[in-house]
């Protein structure tokens, strides 16, 4: 429920507001590069690693929007590297969500 | 039974008598689980099955899987080492597991969880402790090889108390481990010559954001990569007085520092004759550096951002694989020309290339296609394929006579 509501918010804070979730393949395709290649700094089962963990406690208080808005363009100065050649930022803020709620460990 | 022999045989058949219990000797090994014929441990290895927590022991002379063996946690980001008898292989993985393997029986001999998110590990000199870095707690913790339990527990704490993650944790000459603490920006040098009593040295502000460390091939050099800023930090184990010092300040300077999609390996660093290639942080490029005076003396275009940048055993071929998204690819770099020979294509998210000892073969991990290739280095050709699932790394067994892995 929580989620829910926290999804809309997300979609409703952006311009154009209208983003839809990526298609099922693309899902795919992005959990997969989040646990093995996101996976190279955060550990593939997100607890961490020379990066900081993403599982769902560690990123309680920070909103989706912010998570994505990382994602696309890094963390200057860190070893964080922006990702916008190859995700969009539909695509992020789907990720975003995922991470906040957990990715299920069979993926 | 042997009543029976003694009466049907005539001296003669003693031969056959032999055979007889022979044959019945193997037959007993075999029904006990035993290993019933002796065989070395040189030209064994294993390849980390990191997705599913697993590895395969391997043979590098007929190129074949020899155990698959299950059970071993969380593998992201794993490695080995190996006992100075090569018969025992150290895994050291993302969940703080420790474990021992033996590679006759394929079996594992003991396993510890000794903290909770761990990045590598070394053997010491004379083999009988083993070390592991961990980035929570951070610090380094050393185990004796033969029953891994708890010899010293050293953390790494700085400033007012914090704790820093450890990285490129290495062994070095005189029975000393030497590691680099990301968040506080310095290198321990850790003697255990006397294994109660570890002796530390400290070296302070080396430099921003270290995120590994090597030993150079001859155990004298220690070198840290730096993330947040140009050039490495250096320390000649040989004159430790001398300090930290910086070299190759100039790489990189007055350009901008690019996004990095996988952190380059400092591990597999390739020194070939007087030269090293390295890996350039974000560029997609190789250094040639001069070994004597650490200057930059060339540089190479490569496909991609490197990771692993390793010269083949004799030092004529470098070896070279690339950050996410052009991981598809691995490179030959012909030594003498300094030019790019051959470009494989072997599959998306190549992950780690390993030689064999003399280095004809060299192995090459292909996660993303479910497989290890074996490559002939003279032909530069495919001589087998292996499935494993998601390979990661690959560590042969000659690596437990090899200083600094």
């Amino acid at each position: 429920m929580a989620e829910a509501a926290f999804y809309s918010a997300a979609l409703l804070a952006l311009p154009g507001a209208a983003l839809a979730d990526p298609d099922s393949s693309r899902q795919k395709n992005l959990i997969y590069l989040l646990v093995q290649d996101c996976g190279s700094c955060h550990g593939m089962t997100l607890k961490g690693g020379l990066g900081p963990p993403l599982l769902p406690d560690s990123l309680e208080g920070k909103n989706a929007d912010d998570l994505a808005d990382i994602i696309i363009n890094g963390i200057p100065g860190t070893p964080m590297p922006p990702w916008a050649f190859e995700i969009s930022l539909q695509d992020a803020i789907w990720l975003a969500q995922r991470m906040k709620e957990g990715i299920p460990r069979d993926r | 039974m042997t009543d029976k022999l003694k009466i049907r045989q005539p001296l003669s058949s003693i031969p056959t008598l032999f055979l007889n219990l022979g044959l019945v000797l193997a037959l007993g090994l075999v029904l006990s689980g035993c290993i019933s014929t002796a065989r070395g441990t040189g030209d064994l290895g294993l390849i980390i099955e990191r997705a599913d927590g697993a590895i395969q022991i391997i043979e590098t002379t007929s190129r074949t899987k020899l155990y698959e063996i299950d059970g071993l946690g969380d593998l992201s980001h794993a490695s080995a080492v190996f006992s100075r008898d090569s018969r025992y292989a150290f895994i050291f993985g993302r969940d703080g597991g420790l474990t021992k393997v033996d590679l006759l029986t394929g079996k594992i001999v003991k396993r510890v969880i000794q903290g909770g998110n761990s990045i590598g590990g070394a053997i010491s000199q004379d083999g009988s402790l083993v070390a592991v870095s961990n980035y929570k707690p951070g610090g380094v913790k050393v185990f004796d090889s033969a029953t891994l339990n708890l010899v010293a527990d050293i953390p790494a704490t700085y400033g007012n108390g914090e704790r820093s993650k450890t990285v490129g944790l290495v062994d070095a000459p005189g029975q000393k481990f030497i590691f680099t603490l990301y968040d506080a920006s310095e290198i321990w040098i850790a003697d255990l010559s006397d294994r109660n009593i570890p002796v530390i040295t400290k070296f302070k502000n080396i430099g921003k954001l270290p995120y590994d460390g090597l030993l150079t091939p001859d155990g004298r050099t220690y070198i840290a990569g730096l993330f947040g800023e140009d050039g490495l930090a250096m320390i000649d184990l040989w004159h430790p007085e001398g300090g930290v010092q910086r070299i190759l300040n100039g790489y990189g300077r007055g350009e901008k520092p690019l996004p990095v999609y996988k952190m380059p390996h400092l591990e597999g660093w390739a020194a070939a004759g007087d030269l090293m290639f390295l890996p350039a942080v974000g560029r997609h490029e190789v250094l040639i550096v001069d070994r004597a005076s650490w200057k930059e003396v060339g540089r190479i275009p490569v496909h991609g951002q490197p990771v692993f940048v390793v010269a083949r055993p004799d030092g004529r071929q470098v070896w070279v694989n690339f950050a996410h998204p052009l991981n598809n690819v691995v490179q030959v770099i012909d030594v003498p020309s300094r030019r790019i020979v051959k470009s494989f294509n072997p599959g998306p998210a190549v992950l780690h290339i390993e030689f064999s000892p003399r280095g004809e073969q060299a192995w090459v991990s292909v996660r993303d296609r479910d497989m290890v290739q074996v490559y002939d280095t003279r032909t530069l050709s495919v001589v087998t394929t292996l499935k494993a699932r998601k390979p990661s790394g690959i560590f042969l067994s000659a690596r437990a006579h090899r200083l600094g892995l």
